[in-house]
């Protein structure tokens, strides 16, 4: 068992997504501070990756540049191990199947609950295909998140009924990136998922600010939020740390307003 | 092990949202497979639609001049269409179909793959949408209007290295983003289970008629069989009911593009390693960090990263050989084919040509060679003049 239990201890969680790299780790580094000081609960760090299947443009373009400026597997590492030094709240990385396979399956898992790293979301290994790496993830007490879909639906159980570290709802069909409405009936989701286990379930993909992420928080344990954070940036505005603190700190608020 | 393994490779790396639908085409896939109704539809579809069975042709004049063994040439290029493609785009379509599918979406790289979607759509009276890299889009420009031509909507993809894997990652985004009333009908013997089994499946009738062929005009096997490989669904056709026959060498051609020592290639099984992307575990092209890398090659249809994972496997157990061809070798195979037999191959299957000529001269003249001839080299006319520095645009 990791830390991520934490995350879900203080009522509803909000969990921001941050691609490193993009534009700078340096830069990674500050934002992740701020969104850590204006009260996420839980960071997802991105990983970039050449062809990231499961993002939006938003993502890929940020996961682009990053690889542009020459970001790579160890200096997450090493932007991780700064991080560790005065951020105690869970973290995660977000990456896909051939960074961590690449690597050396092993050696990356390893390494990261070294560094300090709790889990792993890896949208391109389903259920099906998670008992290669999901070994490793236990015989090193780290957690392998489980991702539940709108088209799951019988899959739901079996998939939370093995799940740890928390469920990863996905609240809408298609890639990430912030969407104008979601209509999934999440909160059906949840509690399917629920009944197989009680574990922690947070909602992503899609939620573009406050309000959806109040709503999706109400029917859930939590919201993460990736691509409207990235999106501020990608606009490289004098302030961005100011403004990644600002635009977390609003979500943590309407997070925290639900019950 | 998960579904789909060919020893160590296959698989269904593929996110929770697709992996519905991956097991709803499964399970029709294994209710079909084996349907003597959907065999039959499919065989008069094949017949009389696509044109087969592809003829066997004896190249005389190439077996002469090259002064070694007996080749054919197994003429895919002359299905309608003209490429191997519609083998498997038939299949696919057919079961779509069954599966009451309204709307199909697919990839494609040199345009082949999704002019035969967007024609078999258009026979079929269903909707299309095609999904094809903004550098290839270019390339193949005449292909592009072909598929609007044919109903089909073309979406220009302008994000990574703008051509097919950038494509391929496309309609898998587009496909998850819509599922009820959409097939996928993947172009090559790549992706997550069931697609690499499935269109190799549909593929396989090339080795059953190569062979049926064969042993009529020879009264025995051929000594080896040539094919290239991007995907690698050609080849899997061809050599795929010669895999238990182990006298039969079985000879994949690589694009090397500008050469295995360059970035400039795409040869997979000579500069990759072992991986996950695209839904499967096979071998590509990456960096130290398993970032996918940017390949190269002429041809459009063989510029991918990666190969489909029965290849991976074939090429594991030594039952397969897999060997680079260069661009520069690609055009010379293309004009002398041209030139010796009057037959212009698409610049893909020209990588299969140049290996056998290579090959040819070094065996006997006893021995029986097969090259399948994936397409016809239409589509790739003008940029061959402009490769040997003609400046013609079409």
């Amino acid at each position: 068992m990791s830390n991520i239990a934490k995350a879900f201890d203080h009522g509803k969680a909000l969990i921001p997504f941050i691609t490193c790299g993009d534009p700078s780790l340096e830069q990674t580094a500050e934002y992740v501070r701020a969104a850590v000081e204006s009260g996420a609960d839980l960071v997802e760090l991105g990983i970039p990756f050449s062809d990231p299947t499961a993002e939006g443009a938003v993502i890929m373009e940020a996961d682009a540049r990053a690889l542009a400026a020459g970001t790579t597997t160890e200096k997450v590492f090493d932007l991780v191990r700064d991080l560790r030094r005065d951020i105690d709240i869970p973290m995660v990385f977000m990456t896909y199947a051939n960074v961590l396979f690449s690597y050396g399956s092993e050696d990356f898992i390893r390494t990261s609950r070294d560094i300090g790293i709790d889990g792993f979301i890896i949208p391109d290994i389903p259920f099906e295909e998670k008992a290669e790496f999901d070994g490793f993830c236990k015989a090193y007490d780290r957690d392998l998140i489980s991702m539940i879909a709108p088209t799951s639906e019988d899959r739901i159980s079996m998939i939370a009924r093995e799940a740890s570290g928390f469920l990863y709802c996905v609240s809408s069909l298609g890639v990430t990136g912030t969407r104008g409405a979601i209509t999934t009936d999440v909160g059906a989701m949840v509690r399917t998922a629920k009944k197989a286990q009680d574990i922690p379930c947070a909602v992503g993909f899609g939620i573009s600010g406050p309000d959806q992420a109040a709503a999706m928080a109400a029917v859930s344990d939590g919201a993460i939020v990736g691509s409207a954070i990235m999106k501020i940036i990608a606009q490289q505005k004098p302030d961005t740390a100011g403004e990644v603190y600002r635009f977390v700190k609003e979500l943590k608020d309407a997070v925290r307003s639900v019950q | 092990m998960s579904k789909g393994r060919f020893g160590i490779h296959g698989g269904q790396y593929i996110p929770e949202t697709l992996m519905h639908a991956v097991g709803e085409l499964e399970e029709a896939y294994l209710k079909y497979r084996d349907d003597p109704d959907f065999q039959r539809e499919l065989t008069d579809l094949y017949n009389n639609y696509a044109g087969r069975p592809s003829m066997l042709y004896y190249a005389e004049h190439m077996t002469r001049d090259l002064g070694g063994a007996r080749i054919y040439l197994k003429r895919e290029d002359l299905n309608h269409t003209g490429a191997h493609k519609i083998n498997n785009v038939l299949g696919q379509m057919l079961l779509a179909k069954y599966m009451g599918k309204t709307r199909v979406i697919a990839e494609t790289g040199a345009g082949q793959h999704g002019v035969a979607t967007a024609t078999v759509a258009a026979m079929m009276g269903m909707e299309c949408e095609i999904y094809m890299g903004r550098e290839d889009c270019e390339r193949q420009s005449l292909n592009v209007y072909r598929m609007r031509l044919l109903g089909a909507k073309v979406h220009p993809v302008d994000t990574g290295t703008k051509t097919l894997k950038d494509a391929v990652s496309e309609t898998f985004k587009e496909w998850t983003r819509r599922i009820d009333d959409t097939h996928y009908v993947l172009g090559s013997v790549m992706g997550p289970y069931p697609f690499p089994e499935m269109v190799r499946d549909f593929q396989a009738v090339i080795s059953r008629e190569i062979k049926a062929q064969v042993l009529e005009c020879e009264g025995k096997l051929p000594d080896a069989v040539l094919a290239c490989v991007g995907g690698g669904s050609n080849a899997i056709g061809a050599f795929y009911h010669f895999i238990g026959d182990p006298s039969v060498r079985l000879i994949g051609c690589e694009a090397a593009g500008r050469g295995i020592h360059t970035a400039d290639t795409a040869a997979t099984i000579a500069t990759g390693r072992l991986g996950i992307f695209h839904g499967m575990k096979s071998y590509f092209c990456q960096d130290e960090f398993g970032q996918i890398a940017p390949v190269y090659s002429i041809s459009a249809g063989l510029d991918y990263p990666g190969i489909g994972p029965e290849h991976a496997n074939l090429y594991d157990t030594g039952r397969a050989e897999y060997v680079p061809v260069t661009d520069e070798e690609a055009v010379q195979a293309f004009e002398y084919l041209s030139r010796t037999e009057g037959i212009i191959p698409a610049i893909e299957s020209a990588h299969a040509v140049a290996h056998a000529m290579t090959l040819a001269p070094a065996m006997r003249p006893d021995q029986v060679m097969v090259i399948n001839i994936s397409g016809r080299g239409d589509k790739d006319v003008a940029q061959i003049a402009r490769y040997r520095g003609e400046s013609l645009y079409e």
